[in-house]
């Protein structure tokens, strides 16, 4: 009996790891020979542990599994209760367009032979032969914008590093995915850990480094071990090292855990973190691209820009940029979590509203009453209410409505939710996670929650300064931890007064 | 553990990291796995081996939240505060677990047996509120598996 089954840090979390001991061992007791792969997870989360178990129809899904479903898996699998019949054909799976996420939570992550077969290295090799500027032309052209938060064209950064002069060049790899609501690049690290491999070496090819870094929370233990793994089967196999694919150009990949420091996400406190010191944000220029890290030329990308860089070179920057939207081209792995019914990874291309991610594809709450508000993009992004679910997941319309995609986290609450709650807590999170090292995000969030404690108690009159001290972080800040921090406060304000104890004139 | 013994074993991580780029952050990691924290004698050893004064090397010990100074309690208890788990009852749970535990963020039990830190997002925001427990994840915890979870690391 063939299964799958995942190691997602997720799936873990919930008793994948029991549910396996359980098959096992059912097995044993019956005699039945038992092939268990533990893949990545297919993004289904509110399903997890899901099992799939090979029938000559495909791959069928079982889930949540609890151990105490496991006998019957032998039994008859048809009749099962937890049975959800093909896993390719559950709606929520059915209608995403996975082009980052191809072989997430299909193959074994660590088998390169099974990477291979599903596509794998097609880009690199397509990549190694065509000249670094044709290949950053691909990526340009492709459309792909950085997946880490701000958006740059991923072309144009490259372009940068490889015309900028320098004795070294480094490849950095931003693995730190602190925002709460964010998961996708654990899952893609934990579940097709070759593809970020190859789209950073491409990335050295394109712009001639010779040495990448991947710098990797360390509340992600288990991605952490999986990229270990697999960076040693990659150099093993010649994917990596001395003579990449025995073309005699070299790179190679280290993996740098970081320290529970949110702020080291941005980039230039990440390569601060990389080179030894404390994660404080640099000034801006100079760039990284031009001086990054030890003030070499370096491309700092996030983990899903560069896993898509694969399936661009494989199959062409028009394959990618036909998906999406005016200047939001491609697709986006969207990450449903919160108060949700349906929460997991959904990858889709640009342009699907707000509203289709949280009330079709994501079902509504959990707990069944209305959804009150959703936060996009993370803890500095801003929540939009019901009125806003027309707007189409893009970049520039997201701007439009005072609020940023960013990571693409969807953080749904239900209607008990105190807004005024959520707001005060952006703040107390910016005190807390600010590197210190520019006065409007250190001490203008520790002001601000002070000040919301004041309208909290009925302070009307302290508006005017909480705007005034918003303006100020916003303008004011060296990056965008206290720059943003100011959105999901301003949005709860402007569209759930109520929350504060403020009507909408005073609020407006 | 005399000093010499802790001098050993911090020259060996030292030795592992010499000539790398940029070794601070996993020589620390090596020190707190080894010991729990970073202890007083190992700051020593280390500043000058990575050429840094004591004063930046306790800069970046009190910069990083895994960094720790002091050991901790047999048991590391991380509750998840931010966005995601708080709208699946996160605030309740800290509530119970800080109640259970008899402390705040930081502290420890006074028997030495949990210390409770606070996490921004363990990744398990579609299946929150999440925890993690000696660096094991555990997700859609309420109360009751908390407190089974608990029991597991009281005396
Ligand atoms: C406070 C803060 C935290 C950030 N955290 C992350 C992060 O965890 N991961 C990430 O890729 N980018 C993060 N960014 C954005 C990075 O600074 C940078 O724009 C990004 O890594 C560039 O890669 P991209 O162009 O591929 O998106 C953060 C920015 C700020 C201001
Ligand atoms: S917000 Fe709690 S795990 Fe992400």
């Amino acid at each position: 009996m063939k299964v799958w089954l995942p190691r997602d840090a997720a799936a873990r979390a919930l008793g994948a790891d029991a549910v396996a001991t359980a098959l096992i061992s059912e097995a044993a007791r019956r005699g039945v020979r038992l092939d268990l792969v533990r893949t990545g997870s297919r993004g289904m989360i509110w399903l997890e542990p899901l099992a799939e178990i090979y029938t000559s129809a495909g791959r069928t899904a079982f889930g949540p599994l609890t151990p105490e479903d496991v006998p019957a898996l032998f039994d008859s699998p048809e009749t099962h209760p937890k049975a959800l019949g093909l896993t390719e054909e559950i709606p929520f799976f059915k209608r995403q367009t996975r082009l980052t996420f191809a072989r997430v939570g299909l193959i074994d992550p660590l088998d390169l032979a099974e990477y291979e077969t599903q596509g794998g290295l097609a880009g690199l090799r397509r990549a190694l032969g065509l000249s670094p500027p044709d290949i950053v032309t691909e990526v340009t052209d492709s459309g792909l914008r950085g997946r880490g938060g701000a958006g740059f064209p991923t072309g144009v950064k490259w372009a940068t590093v490889a015309r900028a002069p320098g004795p070294r060049k480094y490849i950095v790899c931003n693995a730190d995915e602190g925002d709460s609501g964010t998961f996708a690049d654990r899952m893609l690290m934990e579940g097709d850990p070759f593809c970020l491999i190859e789209g950073m070496t491409i990335a050295a090819l394109a712009t001639g480094a010779a040495q990448g870094y991947c710098f990797i929370r360390s509340e992600y233990p288990d991605a952490i071990t999986t990229m270990t793994a697999a960076v040693a089967i990659a150099r093993d196999a010649g994917v990596l090292g001395r003579s990449v694919l025995d073309t005699g150009q070299a790179f190679d990949i280290e993996i740098r855990v970081g320290a529970g420091a949110y702020v080291c996400g941005e980039e230039t406190a990440l390569l601060n973190a990389i080179e030894g010191r404390r994660g404080t944000v640099r000034a801006k220029p100079p760039l990284p691209a031009l001086q990054g890290l030890f003030g070499c030329p370096t491309v700092v990308n996030n983990v899903l820009s560069l896993a898509t860089i694969p399936i661009i070179l494989s199959r062409g920057a028009a394959f990618y940029r036909d998906f999406g939207i005016g200047r939001s081209r491609g697709t986006m792995p969207l990450q449903i979590a919160g108060n949700v019914r349906h929460g997991g990874l959904f990858e889709t291309a640009f342009g699907i509203t707000l509203g289709e991610i949280v009330t079709e594809i994501g079902g509504g709450t959990a707990s069944g009453r209305p959804v009150k508000a959703v936060q996009v993009g993370g803890p500095l992004g801003a929540w939009f209410p019901p009125a806003l679910f027309d707007t189409p997941l893009c970049y520039e319309e997201f701007g439009a409505k005072e609020g940023l995609v960013g990571h693409a986290g969807f953080v749904v609450l239900d209607d008990t939710a105190d807004m005024a709650a959520y707001a005060r807590f952006a703040m107390e999170f910016c005190a807390v996670e600010s590197c210190g090292k520019c006065t409007p995000c250190r001490i203008g969030a520790v002001r601000a929650v002070e000040t919301l404690d004041r309208i909290a108690a009925g302070e009307a009159a302290a508006l005017p300064l909480l705007r005034d001290l918003c303006q100020t972080m916003r303008l004011g800040s060296l990056c965008a931890l206290g720059g943003f921090a100011p959105y999901p406060v301003l949005s709860a304000l402007t569209h759930f007064p109520a929350d504060f104890g403020l009507n909408t004139e005073a609020a407006a | 553990m005399t000093d010499t013994a802790l001098a050993t074993q911090v020259e060996v991580i030292l030795r592992d990291h010499a000539g790398g780029e940029g070794a601070a952050l996993p020589v620390l990691h090596a020190v707190q796995h080894a010991f729990g924290h970073i202890p007083e004698a190992a700051m020593a050893l280390i500043a000058p081996a990575l050429g840094l004064t004591q004063a930046e090397l306790r800069g970046l010990v009190t910069f990083y939240p895994d960094f720790r100074a002091t050991p901790a309690g047999r048991h590391v208890l991380k509750l998840c505060r931010s966005e995601a788990c708080q709208a699946r009852g996160g605030q309740a749970l800290i509530e119970a677990a800080k109640a259970r535990l008899g402390v705040d963020w930081h502290e420890t039990t006074p028997d030495g047996a949990v210390t409770l830190e606070p996490s921004y997002c363990l990744g398990l925001c579609a299946c929150g509120p999440g925890a993690m427990v000696n660096g094991e994840l555990h997700a859609k915890l309420d109360p009751e598996r908390l407190e089974r979870l608990l029991a597991g690391l009281l005396p």
